[in-house]
């Protein structure tokens, strides 16, 4: 069964066509690149996946179930996750009550009034996991405004991991890092399971590339490639779409 | 001392002298002042959930607050019981919040403002107008005080600790709510509501409880105050009414339980009292104000604890407010928010 599933995925704002005909079939497990030039509809295709806005036409599947009208957060339940190219945080906070954040919005606890959110200590402990594998363990208890550029990135996707989910967008994830950090990221996201599918935008093709199964290249909100990684590279229209010539 | 048993040594101090208040106090007039206080700094409170932790301004909470009271009062006129007067009044002004929050959540920010306005001045208009109902310009009288549990409410020090043990309950359940797993929600959709949905919250219906949970309070507020002067008119209702207890919060210092409760007792004492030696008491309100905002735009609380340790560290002159073990939150992030809001940025 196919893991993500778009067809025919139509959305325009006003009379710009942001998405044109989109059809994307993400198998379980991949590893999908979705590359193209700025303003290429990136982005708004993830909104549209996440339920942030919806289609003019078209469906979005997961695991075979509809969940073109279901609502946002609902998504989120069905293993629905994703991090935000711009950083998407909570300023005020430690970095693991970020990630306890994104634990309790999958656990019925968090419409509990009357429990104290520091004390429970099984949320607590699976952020500490969560965090532990990007390697933020040690400034768990730091404040979110304190830390750099680089550890933001990582808490973003630390939230996105700590809620076990199927299918995990990121949103260029490393867009703003130095080549360690990059380096370092891309050792985490190769260690993520099979068990999860990935589909990563990553405006920069150098970086991601050797992440990914297969590639989608979008252009003015249409697929203008999909294939294989050897595939696309040497396809004349990626450098088309690169380049210009 | 560690942080924990002074925060608590702090709190049985206050209790104690909250509680023998009517005897250290002595005169009445003071004692009813103590009062008011405690009653406006339950409907402050009760505002702080929103404007503090949910980021929504209201101006409209006098709406709710004088639901409870004139629904209570105006049944007591028809001769029901105080036990049924006020539960009825409560179920009242929650269905009013259910429906002030509906249309106010429309929106955020100066939009939520000014549709609470526009209910606060439709109800207000009801208490001023409908005469037939509300006896307009007149007001209702509640002629007599409750006695819960054979006690009689009768007295200043009686009403006082009757006034005291409600202003401590809702404080409590505040100070629970703030540190529970809803309340870390409610503050989630106050600084990223769009992550908030990605991560699978329902931003709309955590506002929404939040909302009937200040509703509730204000209600309990309204019902202290038609007890206390035994009487409700449409001037309750009014915009000022509104402005006063978000004056309350924000001066104080939003997202705190001290903050609204020092705001209230400010705007209360410049009411009462300085109203007694200065004529034109207001214009000494709004200076205060104006330098409380000035000088500590967090609010009067948590700016006066920077001060303070800023002070602090000046006299021992050292840098280190990351080591100042108050500043930094415990383990877990487990802070109790009563003077600062329990994350500052």
């Amino acid at each position: 069964m196919t893991a993500l599933n778009v067809r025919g995925l139509n959305k325009s704002f006003g009379g710009l066509r942001v998405t044109d005909n989109i059809e994307l079939a993400v198998e379980p497990g991949e590893r999908r690149l979705i590359i193209g030039p700025n303003g290429a509809g990136k982005t708004t295709l993830f909104n549209l996946i996440t339920g942030e806005f919806a289609p003019d036409s078209g469906t979005i599947s997961l695991f075979g179930r509809d969940i073109t009208r279901a609502p946002a957060r609902r998504r989120a339940h069905l293993g629905l996750a994703r991090t935000y190219q711009i950083i998407t945080l909570f300023p005020r906070d430690t970095i693991l009550r970020n990630v306890t954040l994104a634990l309790l919005g999958l656990s019925p606890l968090r419409w509990n009034a009357f429990l104290d959110l520091a004390r429970q200590d099984h949320l607590t402990h699976r952020a500490r996991e969560a965090l532990a594998r990007v390697g933020l363990e040690a400034i768990a208890e730091r404040q979110l405004a304190e830390t750099s550029y680089g550890e933001r990135r990582r808490v973003e996707i630390a939230m996105a991991l700590a809620q076990a989910p199927k299918v995990l967008l990121l949103d260029e994830p490393f867009a703003g890092l130095s080549i360690d950090e990059r380096r370092e990221l891309h050792k985490l996201l190769t260690a993520i399971p099979r068990e999860v599918t990935v589909v990563m935008i990553e405006h920069n093709m150098d970086v991601a590339l050797d992440l990914a199964d297969r590639i989608t290249l979008l252009h003015f909100g249409e697929v203008v490639v999909e294939g294989t990684r050897a595939d696309v590279v040497a396809d004349p229209r990626t450098r088309e779409v690169y380049l210009g010539s | 001392m560690s942080l924990l048993t002074q925060q608590r040594a702090g709190l049985a101090i206050a209790l104690v002298l909250l509680v023998t208040l009517p005897v250290w106090v002595g005169n009445t007039y003071y004692i009813n002042i103590a009062s008011q206080i405690l009653l406006w700094a339950i409907l402050a409170l009760s505002l702080n959930v929103l404007v503090g932790w949910a980021g929504l301004t209201s101006l409209g909470h006098a709406g709710l607050f004088a639901m409870a009271g004139y629904t209570a009062a105006m049944l007591l006129d028809r001769g029901y019981g105080h036990f049924t007067a006020d539960v009825l009044a409560i179920v009242v002004t929650l269905a009013t919040t259910a429906v002030f929050a509906v249309l106010g959540l429309r929106a955020t920010g100066i939009g939520f403002l000014m549709i609470t306005l526009a209910i606060g001045q439709i109800l207000w208009g009801i208490a001023y107008r409908w005469v037939s109902l509300t006896n307009g310009d007149n007001g209702i009288n509640v002629s007599t005080r409750p006695a819960p549990f054979g006690l009689a409410l009768t007295s200043a020090p009686a009403f006082y600790l009757a006034a005291l043990a409600v202003f401590l309950i809702a404080l409590a359940t505040m100070a629970k709510f703030a540190r529970s797993p809803f309340g870390a929600s409610l503050r989630g959709t106050r600084d990223q509501s769009r992550r908030m949905t990605a991560l699978g919250y329902n931003v709309w219906l955590i506002r929404f409880l939040a909302i009937l949970f200040s509703g509730f309070w204000s209600g309990v507020a309204g019902l202290l105050f038609i007890y206390y002067n035994q009487f409700i008119g449409p001037q309750v209702v009014a915009l000022t009414t509104s402005a006063e207890a978000l004056l309350m919060v924000i001066s104080g210092g939003s997202g705190t339980l001290l903050g609204p409760v020092v705001g209230a007792a400010i705007v209360v004492v410049m009411k009462n009292v300085v109203s007694a030696y200065i004529e034109r008491w207001n214009l000494v309100l709004g200076v205060i104000f104006i330098l409380i905002i000035s000088f500590m735009p967090e609010g009067l609380v948590p700016g006066s604890v920077r001060l303070w340790r800023a002070g602090v560290r000046r006299l021992r002159g050292t840098q280190s407010s990351s080591l100042d073990p108050t500043s930094a939150p415990g383990p877990d992030g487990r802070r109790i928010p009563w003077l600062r809001p329990e994350r500052t940025p």
